[in-house]
């Protein structure tokens, strides 16, 4: 056996079953061996498409993601993956092959300083230089990757290494004496936040990204205190968006009701999230009167931005069960007459004065399927939209690039959940510049013959950059005009063998929408829609939560307490 | 933002030792580094070598920032999966040293007489001799290296080399090499 099949041996032993790759000299022997493995590679067209599947596959199972790509430019192309990933704490094991030992540091060709150029993108890399090393470096790599806070780890293997015999063994034991995540939470600091959360009249509970591996737990806690939740973009599905006491999303682009929470509460109990800035705006100004409890895996991550009152490191799962027994039912009753007041005055509108809009597209999609389906997005204003209108209720089934912002993600991430959770839909909420930075995973998807509704919201605009440009640089809409240029996306689904419509009028989108996700194969849908659609609420980058401009959610009669502030 | 910014700190900012255990692995020294630099701050000295503990090295780091962004970097250095320990010496009492060498222009005979002098007073060894220069040893706190630099200046340094701050903390208590209490 030589490295490259104990490689696959070794990935084998932890369970992996798909890869999504792409070829190239350095990582020949791999591809090699892969000829006689079990495993199953799935051939992306594009490196940065097999990182992102990979990603998404983790994101929709919790199994660790696994990608491979050859030396140089491919690993190159991997970049914007990783970095995906570990932005939005994503299991992933991305293996690259590298120029022979002998050659490395000489600019050999298709030679690339790989783990150099990934070290502050993954949560650790290795260069292994000797063969017998792969099964403790590739045990090594998936204990990092998926425990404590979860990310990825890039392992670069020289060809020769690939190459040598391997005379080593599989029966290996991780000692990292540098990694310990603490899991278990300090039974002082949870009495503290019990104590803390009993006396708040005024407490909401934020879930983020940690929720998903937690949430039996999240829903628990909810029922037990009767505590509003809101989940952040990352967060969404680890709380049923549909349930009583969810508030939606907070931040930037989130809901009326949800930011307003954050500016009046006197108390968050902050689950698995990192109080992006997105999510936090101006931070003076962000939940002036509450008490913060933290509960986070990541150290990190607790009095980074938001000063955490009552720290908890821990996971979740174990934290959270641990604080709701010391709880019981809060006597909540004006906090939520408050909540419930917003919730009924902001629910979510837009006008359908046009002959068709982002949003009634998406929400016809939320209402065919009834959020129970894997959602992925792309990134920009149909994102925004997917996140307000087509949340799902399940966790793990919301998919989208939060802390990265990656254009180019949702497709391949739906190819990722597509093999994670077989049988089930998927979604991918498009723009039509985003699905432009990864179209060529058409084939991928032709080819595997996967059950995904591509719908394109196409504006003909890099539709988000306009708002800005709008809003914030005096309407000099300066290259974000796509229409003119736009392929013809039914054709072009076609030219991959993809059943394609264009559709252009809300009677059409309601019939084909249900034809389309009863096919079980994929389609693409482009939507047609209005050109200058704004994402609203917004509270402006920089700006304060209360600083939100409620734009066109605001109702149409006026109101009593008038929060806009801008 | 930088994580100096990023602090929400009423302290002042300062000097902090920091003692930072790591795993000889390759490139274990690149990833501290580059850290520094992606979250701002800036390295005032720097120095590397083998600890008590086979496969350990102990690096000392002499970093300037508030107490609340020291924090911070000191978690963030903890979530590398190489380092094993990190103690900010500033928040407990420790020893610390340096050891400077530095060539000095003698001009005079009176030049000599004097420098010997004042190699006597701060407890410095000459440990190389010329018609022309006398190089002194000097160890200490950075107070003393310092301190002997400024006499130095009116004679006419040629050249200086100082190995930066190396420190341990006081009490037997706590170790430098202790596993990770701060876990990823
Ligand atoms: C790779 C990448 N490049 C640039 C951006 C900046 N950006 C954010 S949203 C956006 C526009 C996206 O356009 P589209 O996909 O059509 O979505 P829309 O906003 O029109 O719904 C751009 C360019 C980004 N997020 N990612
Ligand atoms: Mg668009």
């Amino acid at each position: 056996m030589n490295g490259a099949a104990a490689l696959l041996k070794a990935l084998e032993r932890h369970g992996v079953t798909t890869v999504f790759g792409h070829p190239g000299g350095a990582i020949m022997p791999v591809y090699d061996a892969l000829y006689d493995s079990p495993i199953r590679h799935v051939l992306v067209r594009h490196e940065q498409a097999g990182a992102h599947a990979a990603d998404a596959y983790y994101r929709a199972s919790g199994r660790v993601g696994v990608c491979f790509a050859t030396s140089g430019p491919g690993a190159t192309n991997l970049v914007t993956g990783l970095a995906t990933a570990h932005m939005d704490s994503s299991a992933l094991i991305a293996v690259t092959g590298n120029v022979p030992s002998a050659l490395i540091g000489t600019d050999a060709f298709q030679e690339a300083d790989v783990t150099g150029i990934t070290l502050p993108i993954t949560k650790h890399n290795y260069l292994v230089q000797h063969v017998d090393d792969i099964p403790m470096v590739v045990t090594e790599a998936f204990h990092i990757a998926s425990t404590g806070r979860p990310g990825p780890v890039l392992i670069d293997i020289p060809k020769d290494v690939q190459q040598a015999e391997f005379t080593g063994t599989f029966d290996v034991e991780v000692d990292l004496p540098g990694y310990r995540p603490t899991l278990i939470g300090n039974a002082r600091q949870i009495k503290r936040a019990a104590n803390a959360i009993r006396d708040a009249q005024r407490p909401v509970m934020m879930v983020g990204g940690g929720g998903q591996s937690s949430p039996e737990a999240v829903m628990r806690f909810a029922e037990v205190t009767g505590i509003p939740v809101i989940t952040t973009l990352m967060g969404i599905g680890a709380y049923p968006a549909g349930a009583d006491q969810a508030l939606g999303m907070p931040g930037m682009h989130g809901t009326v009701t949800a930011n307003r929470a954050i500016t009046h509460c006197d108390l968050i109990v902050g689950a698995g999230l990192r109080f992006d800035d997105r999510v936090t705006g101006k931070l003076s100004r962000f939940a002036p009167n509450a008490t913060i409890v933290h509960i986070d895996v990541a150290p990190a991550e607790i009095s980074k931005l938001v000063k955490a009152h009552v720290p908890v490191v821990g996971d979740l799962r174990d934290v959270l069960p641990r604080l709701t027994e010391q709880l019981g039912p809060l006597a909540l009753d004006d906090w939520w007459a408050q909540l419930k007041e917003w919730k009924a005055r902001y629910p979510e509108r837009f006008k359908t004065d046009k002959p068709l809009v982002s949003q009634e597209v998406i929400q016809m999609l939320e209402r065919a399927t009834g959020g129970d389906c894997v959602v992925t997005t792309e990134v920009g204003q149909h994102q925004m939209f997917a996140a307000r209108l087509f949340p799902t209720s399940k966790p793990r089934t919301w998919i989208s690039s939060g802390g990265l912002g990656t254009m180019g993600f949702g497709l391949p991430a739906a190819i990722g959940a597509a093999f994670a959770r077989p049988g089930e839909t998927v979604v991918c909420v498009a723009g039509d510049g985003s699905i432009q930075m990864n179209i060529q995973e058409l084939a991928t998807i032709y080819k595997h013959q996967l059950p995904i509704v591509i719908a394109i919201t196409n504006n003909g605009m890099l539709g988000m950059v306009r708002q800005w440009q709008e809003m914030f640089h005096a309407q000099r809409y300066s290259e974000v005009f796509l229409a003119d240029s736009n392929p013809d996306f039914a054709k072009l689904a076609e030219a991959y063998g993809i059943e394609g419509h264009n559709v252009f009028d809300r009677e059409t989108a309601a019939r084909i929408i249900p034809e389309a996700l009863a096919a079980k194969k994929p389609v693409l849908l482009n939507f047609v829609v209005y050109e200058s659609e704004k994402v609203f609420p917004m509270i402006p980058a920089g700006a304060g939560v209360d600083e939100m401009i409620i734009g066109d959610q605001e109702p149409d009669e006026p109101e009593g307490e008038k929060a806009v502030t801008r | 933002m930088s994580a100096t910014q990023a602090a929400q700190v009423l302290d002042v900012a300062r000097n902090h030792v920091l003692s930072v255990t790591v795993r000889d692995r390759p490139g274990v020294l690149v990833r501290i580094a580059a850290l520094f630099a992606r979250r701002g701050f800036n390295i005032e000295s720097l120095s590397v070598a083998q600890s008590e503990t086979p496969g350990m090295s102990r690096t000392t780091f002499v970093v300037f920032g508030e107490d609340a962004a020291i924090e911070q970097l000191q978690k963030q250095l903890q979530k590398l999966i190489d380092v094993v320990k990190v103690i900010d010496h500033s928040e407990g009492p420790y020893v610390e040293r340096e050891l400077m060498l530095i060539k000095v222009a003698v001009r005079t005979p009176e030049d000599r007489v004097e420098l010997r002098q004042i190699a006597q007073d701060f407890r410095a060894r000459i440990i190389d001799v010329d018609r022309h220069a006398l190089v002194f040893e000097v160890t200490g706190d950075e107070g003393k290296t310092d301190a002997f630099i400024e006499q130095m200046r009116s004679f006419g340094i040629l050249e200086l080399i100082r190995t930066g701050r190396v420190a341990l903390p006081r009490s037997a208590g706590q170790r430098a090499t202790d596993t990770a209490t701060r876990a990823a």
